[in-house]
């Protein structure tokens, strides 16, 4: 009859797999030596170079410790159990008197390994001297969340998965649409209908497959928020809304993460880095959201395609540049470009002491409602002033004295239009309020039914009573009822 | 290997750090492993056993590591790995850590800045004890990782 030896369970993978092993032996130490000897690979997690068992190894016969009886001496017989426990033993600072390892920045892991292909890959990064091995390797430790996959996404990840940054982290629940191609680099015709984080994915494995994605399929919202960044070094915010931008902002400040901004509109974009311990935040710069309506977003005011080619791949450098720590990050500084006049210019941006969220007595330390910060609930509810395009087209060839009328504009018209609406845009409207007749039933229409709301309010202020606004636009006017019209 | 942490596991053990601050906050991490996934279905928060510098030290001593084993195992569980705290310090190994470390365990470590948890990191020490390398922590709601 042998001696049992139980192992535990990190060594288990060295000895098959096995919980228990039957020995012979006298005394522990020979029955270690055994042990060893049979599978040389557990021989240094159990003893130190010098051959002395690690401290941190324990070792009981039966239920007694071997350093209350005679060590490795401690004799066994047949029928006795050997175990081998665990203690567990760690902590932050380098032991008392061994060499002091000076703390890591947040971001460092121990310097990751790269490859020939890595090497090859990265060379025009590794001859550079602010970058070289070091910095690449801190690109390959690096975790960067970019908020949506879309415009300003797009370049981002594109550049930040070129450049090596080890871990992407993707929040979007988007599908790719065809109007998305216009400027969604990411994203290509092959991938319309799917969704915008397997759609990058699959571009960011193709340019780079060294780098990988986390991807987040949701609305980031202020419940996840704080968990989802957590994780992460660096955030880039390429959001296009401005619940999800306050959102971003409160979570970094609370987090303390660099937040690398950016925010676009037809012709200009902006761009900072907001990290509330070293600068202002976006609250700072912006206390409040404007109010619902007043700014369209890129699907109502339109955006020219290369303009967030440019300002997303400023978010890339900065967060390469934060990560490698060299350069002066845009700390403290807002940059506005112009394309028209291809102009930058720079405003220098000040901390707020009373900031709600960075300021010296903050009154948000956790996320709020941010749809009700931005006033998007208390929007009017439209109940029985819309008509659907099925509708309206039924009632149209009813009653031929219905006014159709298109509050867009003339460059919309050209593009496509409702045989039989008159156009009158939105801010001529209130200046040509003579021209329509208030005995009779109107329709006012624009693209998606935004404005064709506004066009309702302002004529219902006017005294005009019988008017109804065609509910999403001349988009579904092409979808349910005139099929040859193109969608935009 | 993957460590499946979700993130109730995950608030629990940064809860843990905060409720321990400055000491260092430590326990054990039950589970399975499933192909090349180490699941987490429990976590076990146990008592620093170093009284003498608790602020930078941890002691999981044999009889705690032993009564939750088998506290798992009576789950049919077993450990897959252990957590512990860095207050004040980067979520990342120590020379300390290395040198104490068992193989194959996955070392999760949560920095904790001025009293609130920070970064969470899983660690698994080199068969040859040479270093730490970063293990990759997922959770199921998030499982799936496109490469």
């Amino acid at each position: 009859m042998a001696v049992t030896i139980l192992i535990p369970t990190p060594l288990r993978p060295f000895v098959g797999g096995r919980d228990a092993l039957e020995l012979e032996g006298t005394s522990v130490g020979e029955l270690l030596e055994r042990l060893t000897g049979e599978h040389a690979t557990l021989r240094p997690h159990l003893f130190a170079d010098d051959g002395r068992l690690r401290n941190f190894v324990n070792v009981y016969v039966n239920d007694r410790d071997i350093r209350q009886l005679a060590q490795r001496d401690t004799p066994v017989k047949p029928g006795d159990t050997v175990s081998i426990i665990p203690s567990i033993a760690g902590g932050a600072a380098a032991s008392v008197g061994a060499p002091h390892a000076a703390p890591l920045p947040s971001n460092a892991a121990p310097a990751p390994v790269l490859s020939h292909e890595e090497i090859l890959r990265y060379s025009r990064h590794l001859i550079l001297p602010d970058v070289g091995l070091e910095g690449q390797k801190k690109l390959k430790a690096a975790r960067v969340l970019l908020v949506g996959a879309g415009g300003l996404g797009s370049p981002a990840a594109l550049y930040l998965t070129a450049a090596g940054v080890g871990t992407i982290g993707l929040v979007d629940f988007d599908v790719v649409d065809k109007t998305n191609l216009q400027r969604q680099i990411l994203h290509g015709t092959s991938t319309v209908g799917t969704s915008k984080l397997e759609s990058a994915a699959a571009r960011i494995h193709d340019l780079n497959p060294n780098v990988r994605v986390e991807p987040f399929e949701t609305r980031l919202t202020s419940e996840n928020a704080l968990d989802i960044i957590r994780e992460f070094d660096v955030v880039a915010d390429g959001t296009d809304n401005f619940p999800t931008r306050y959102l971003v902002n409160d979570a970094c400040v609370l987090l303390d993460k660099p937040n690398v901004y950016g925010s676009i509109f037809r012709f200009e974009g902006q761009a900072s880095v907001f990290h509330a311990t070293r600068g202002p935040c976006y609250r700072c710069l912006y206390s409040e959201p404007p109010p619902p309506g007043l700014v369209p977003s890129c699907a109502e005011g339109g955006v020219l395609g290369v303009l967030p080619g440019i300002i997303g791949s400023i978010q890339a450098m900065e967060t390469i540049k934060l990560i490698l720590g060299v350069g002066e990050p845009l700390i403290g500084r807002l940059v506005l470009f112009d394309a028209l006049k291809l102009q930058f210019r720079e405003l220098k941006l000040e901390k707020d002491p009373d900031c709600p969220v960075c300021g010296s007595h903050p009154t948000i330390t956790a996320p709020i409602d941010y749809e009700a910060f931005c006033g998007i609930g208390a929007e009017p509810t439209y109940d029985g002033v819309e008509i659907s395009a099925q509708d309206l087209k039924d009632e149209w060839s009813q009653n031929p004295d219905l006014v159709v009328i298109d509050v867009r504009e003339p460059h919309e018209y050209e593009i496509t239009h409702i045989d039989g609406a008159r156009l009158i845009p939105l801010g001529e409207l209130p200046d040509r309020l003579g021209e329509l007749d208030g005995h009779k039933e109107i329709v006012t229409h624009c693209h998606h039914g935004a404005r064709s709301l506004k066009a309702l309010e302002i004529l219902k202020a006017a005294g005009f009573s019988k008017v109804r606004s065609l509910r999403g636009g001349i988009d579904a006017w092409a979808v349910n009822v005139d099929r040859s019209l193109p969608r935009y | 290997m993957t460590l499946v942490l979700d993130p109730r596991h995950a608030s629990a053990i940064r809860r843990h750090g905060e409720a321990d601050y400055p000491a260092e906050a430590c326990g054990l991490i039950g589970g399975a492993v499933e192909g090349d996934q180490k699941i987490t279905v429990q976590v076990v928060p146990l008592v620093n056993r170093r009284t003498d510098s608790a602020r930078n030290r941890y002691l999981i001593d044999p009889d705690s590591f032993r009564h939750g084993e088998e506290r798992l195992e009576r789950d049919g569980l077993e450990v897959i790995g252990v957590y512990h705290s860095h207050p004040d310090h980067p979520a990342v190994p120590s020379a300390f850590d290395r040198e104490h470390a068992w193989p194959r365990l996955s070392y999760v470590i949560v920095g904790v800045s001025r009293g609130n948890a920070t970064e969470l990191k899983s660690w698994v020490l080199a068969d040859d004890r040479g270093s730490f390398e970063e293990e990759q922590i997922t959770n199921e709601e998030r499982k799936a990782v496109w490469q």
